[in-house]
Order: C-alpha cells, then sequence, then structure tokens
C-alpha cells in the first residue's frame, strides 16, 4: 500500500524564499508562504547582541487569592 | 531598570502626551539657541558641503528673507565662510518637512504638550508647488514668505489666543479614523483644522484678510502637517532619555543621511545614506530628477502614523502608488516590529486596532523589516518643487549601529 503522503495531492509551507512558493503555484500547489528570515540576516555578531538584549520572561503576578 | 519596563515607561508617556497648537511666534523668541545667523535644517546634522540642491536653495532664500544677502551668490558666500551657523533642527525642539530651514526672524507654530511642559516649534507650511521647503526663492517665492510671516502669522497668534489653542493630537485621532495617514494624505484633518480655527479668525481679522487666510490654509491642503509634525515631536522628546529603552524616538532625513535616535541613547543620531524613493512622478519628471530621502516629516512615522497607519488610509495609495490590499499589508508589518499600539490613533478597518507604536530597535534588526516611509519626492534642483510621492525605508544600518551602540551602552552600565 502507498504511504498518504503519494495518495493525497500536496499541502506546502513555504519557509522564506518566495520563489520556491511561486514555482508551486505555478504547477497548481496550493502553498502557504510564510515571509521568514534568519534572525538578523545570519548575522551571529548582531544574533548574539540580540539574544543578550531579550526581554526577560514576564513574572507571573502574584494574586490575593494565590497566596492562601 | 529592564528593558521591558523602560519601553513600558516610554509608551507610557507617548500615550500621555498632548498636542495643542497655542501660537505663533517669531523663532528668535521661542526657539532656544535661536541666534543671528542661526540656520536649522531637516535630519541629523549636516555640512554645507554635503547639503542638497532643496537644503541650498531654501538657505538661499531664508538668508535673503533675513537681510544677510542680498543675491544667491553673498548667500553661498555667506555658507562657504562660516557665517551661518547650521544645526539640526531637532537639537532646538523644532521641525520642518523637507529642507526644514528656520531662521531666526522667521514665524513657527508653538504645538504645547501640555502634560509634560514641552513646546515644540514647527515652520509654516507654504502650499505645493514652488515653496522655499523646496529651495525656491524667487519673487513669487519671497512675496508669499513675506505675507505668511507678517500678515498671516500675527492673525494665526491672535485666533489661536482667542481659541485658547487647539488640540492637534483630537483632530489627529478623529482624522486617522476618517481615512488620514496623517503623511501625505490630510483629506480631514485640514478641514478638521480648519472648522476648529475659522471663527476665531473671522473674529479677530478684517473679513478680506480672514477670507484669504482661510482660502490659502484650505488650499494649501496639507497646511495642518507641520502643526502634526511638532506635536509628534513634542510627544517623543517628552519620551526620550529613557535609560535601557529600545524605542526609536526620532527618524529624520537630511536630503544627504537618514538618522535615528533612540531614547536610550540620548541625543546621538545613528545614520545611513538617504535612500532614493520609489514612487509615482508628476508629468515629465522621473528618478533622474529626484533627491534623496528629505525632511523631518517621518517623524509621524516615528509615532505611527504615516505609512504604518495606511491600512486606514487607503486612498493615499492613489498618491504614494500601490494598492489598498498593500497599504493593509504594510501597517500588519510595521505591528513586526512595534512595542505596541496607539491608545488615541486607532485603525476602523482593523478593528479598532490601535496604530503600531514603539519603533524596537531589536526587533527591526531581527526580522530586518525596517519602517517604511511614504513621502514627497522633492526634485534634486533647487526651487522646481515636488516632482512625485512614494515610498521608501530606512536604512537597517541605522538600526544595527544603535543595537550596537545599546549593547555597548548596556555592558558598560552592568
Amino acid at each position: 500500500m502507498q504511504p498518504t503522503v503519494l495518495q493525497d495531492p500536496p499541502r506546502v509551507i513555504n519557509l522564506g524564499l518566495a520563489s520556491f512558493a511561486a514555482d508551486l503555484r505555478a504547477q497548481g500547489v496550493a502553498v502557504v508562504d510564510v515571509d521568514w528570515r534568519p534572525p538578523a540576516g545570519g548575522n551571529p555578531r548582531l544574533a548574539a547582541l540580540l539574544a543578550q538584549l531579550e526581554d526577560e520572561p514576564e513574572t507571573p503576578q502574584t494574586t490575593e487569592g494565590s497566596r492562601k | 531598570m529592564s528593558i521591558r519596563t523602560a519601553n513600558q515607561e516610554c509608551l507610557r508617556r507617548i500615550d500621555e502626551g498632548g498636542a495643542a497648537w497655542v501660537d505663533v511666534r517669531p523663532a528668535r523668541e521661542v526657539i532656544p539657541g535661536m541666534e543671528e545667523y542661526t540656520v536649522l535644517h531637516a535630519g541629523p546634522p549636516v555640512a554645507w558641503s554635503d547639503m542638497c540642491g532643496p537644503m541650498r536653495g531654501a538657505i538661499i532664500g531664508a538668508s535673503m528673507f533675513e537681510g544677510w544677502a542680498k543675491a544667491p551668490e553673498e548667500a553661498i558666500a555667506l555658507a562657504e565662510r562660516g557665517r551661518l551657523r547650521f544645526d539640526s533642527g531637532h537639537h532646538h525642539r523644532a521641525i520642518g518637512p523637507m529642507s526644514g530651514i528656520i531662521t531666526p526672524s522667521m514665524q513657527v507654530n508653538v504645538v504645547r504638550n501640555e502634560p509634560f511642559g514641552l513646546d515644540t516649534h514647527a515652520t509654516l507650511y507654504m502650499g505645493i508647488g514652488k515653496v522655499l521647503r523646496h529651495g525656491a526663492y524667487d519673487e513669487t517665492v519671497m512675496a508669499k514668505l513675506r505675507w505668511m510671516n507678517h500678515e498671516l502669522a500675527p492673525m494665526l497668534a491672535a485666533a489661536l489666543r482667542e481659541a485658547g489653542g487647539i488640540d492637534i493630537k483630537a483632530i489627529v485621532a478623529q482624522a486617522v479614523q476618517m481615512g488620514d495617514e496623517m503623511h501625505n494624505r490630510n483629506k480631514a484633518s485640514n478641514p478638521l483644522l480648519l472648522v476648529k480655527l475659522a471663527p476665531h479668525l473671522v473674529s479677530v481679522a478684517d473679513r478680506a484678510d480672514a477670507i484669504r487666510a482661510i482660502k490659502f490654509i484650505d488650499e494649501a491642503g496639507h497646511f495642518v502637517l507641520n502643526m502634526v509634525m511638532a506635536g509628534c515631536k513634542g510627544i517623543l522628546d517628552a519620551a526620550s532619555g529613557i535609560a535601557d529603552c529600545t524605542i526609536v524616538t526620532a527618524i529624520a532625513r537630511n536630503g544627504h543621511e537618514t538618522g535615528i535616535r533612540v531614547s536610550g541613547l540620548g541625543d546621538r543620531w545613528f545614520t545611513a545614506p538617504a535612500p532614493m524613493i520609489e514612487g509615482v512622478y508628476f508629468p515629465g519628471f522621473g528618478p533622474q530628477d529626484a533627491n534623496p530621502d528629505l525632511g523631518d516629516s517621518a517623524i509621524t512615522e516615528t509615532i505611527g502614523l504615516g505609512s504604518l497607519a495606511m491600512a486606514g488610509a487607503p486612498a493615499v495609495v492613489e498618491y504614494v502608488g500601490g494598492t489598498p490590499q498593500f497599504a493593509l499589508e504594510t501597517t500588519m508589518k510595521m505591528f513586526e516590529i512595534t512595542a505596541g499600539e496607539n491608545k488615541a490613533f486607532k485603525l476602523p478597518a482593523l478593528n479598532f486596532r490601535g496604530t503600531p507604536l514603539g519603533i524596537d530597535i531589536r526587533k527591526v534588526v531581527q526580522t530586518g523589516i525596517t519602517p517604511v516611509i511614504n513621502t514627497g519626492i522633492a526634485c534634486r534642483r533647487p526651487g522646481v518643487g515636488q516632482i512625485g510621492a512614494g515610498l521608501t525605508a530606512v536604512p537597517l544600518a541605522c538600526f544595527e549601529q544603535a543595537l550596537e551602540a545599546f549593547a555597548a551602552q548596556r555592558a558598560a552600565t552592568a
């Protein structure tokens, strides 16, 4: 028996280069295109700086009821 | 302070800021540091040798208006000899579209951020076509400048005194819901301003003078823009200087460079070469005639108006190019680089979601998405005027430099 993936039409999510999605669309394939690029354009130095400057996780608010 | 807390404080100050047009006064009386031979210009600081054609033309015109020079050659000589004291208007609580030239005798709008006790100043809007801000200085321009300074300005000042000021922020909030984005589309806001102003003009001036003033403000189309710009600057200046804050508090262009300032980095500028504008040209003009991006009007984008609010102004694309769908997508993209949403400026097309507010340098560098600016295109030759309108973006390099400086400052103070 063929695996399901080969029986059904492909369902594609494209990350990044929009031209990949355009080629598939031209062949009648439904594509969800996600506009993604590497953080800081792939620049490792800037990515490291961004990591240092990330927001700290928010501290959950303590309510009167939860202090019991 | 954590960056999150600092940025929240910045957004709080912006939300609580006000903008009321309260007066029109000579620059030398109200602008800090405005001495004889001071020439304020748009954008980050720039030397005469690097100034673009429209800015040089406007300085020539302003020098003749002041009586510092009788002819263009004399004005150029003054500039070349270092007699003129150039500085960024941003360093003096002042702002202006295109070349943004302000000299001591020019009358300026005074806009007050009352909750923070801060006044900012902007040139009077001269209309479109051949105007000083585009570097025109022939006799028709000089005559208009004289009328605006000697007749219109005192009328406006008297009308504003009688009115007790006009709330510009309220006009913007209303106009954003009526299809204006407040940078290149002021179809609603300019009449809204006029409705508030006209009864007082009629009251304080002779009938013929009042009619002339009202017709001028109506036909100028964007007269309100300069008060909006001063209002944006006043609110953003009050949100500047917050340690550990990564939010952009100024975007400005001098036709040579585009610069940004960041709340947590004081008065420093982070600059890159000013980009060209992709847009729609008026008949007879093309990209070969265009000046690089110019003017302080991107202060509207800095506060979440202009291109950031385009989703609510689909008709602006007839002017700057694109489609209503593109306008919507532009605003949605700007939410990815902003820290919050404006509580006063709401977009009906987005279920009354607030306009994107607080451009965060971290988000810009992270995503590579830079703030879009919709803007007029100035002719590179002085005196021709506006030759089109279109879209450009603030160079990514400005944000990368700011991020490096911010990280270094934080490391040094840790």
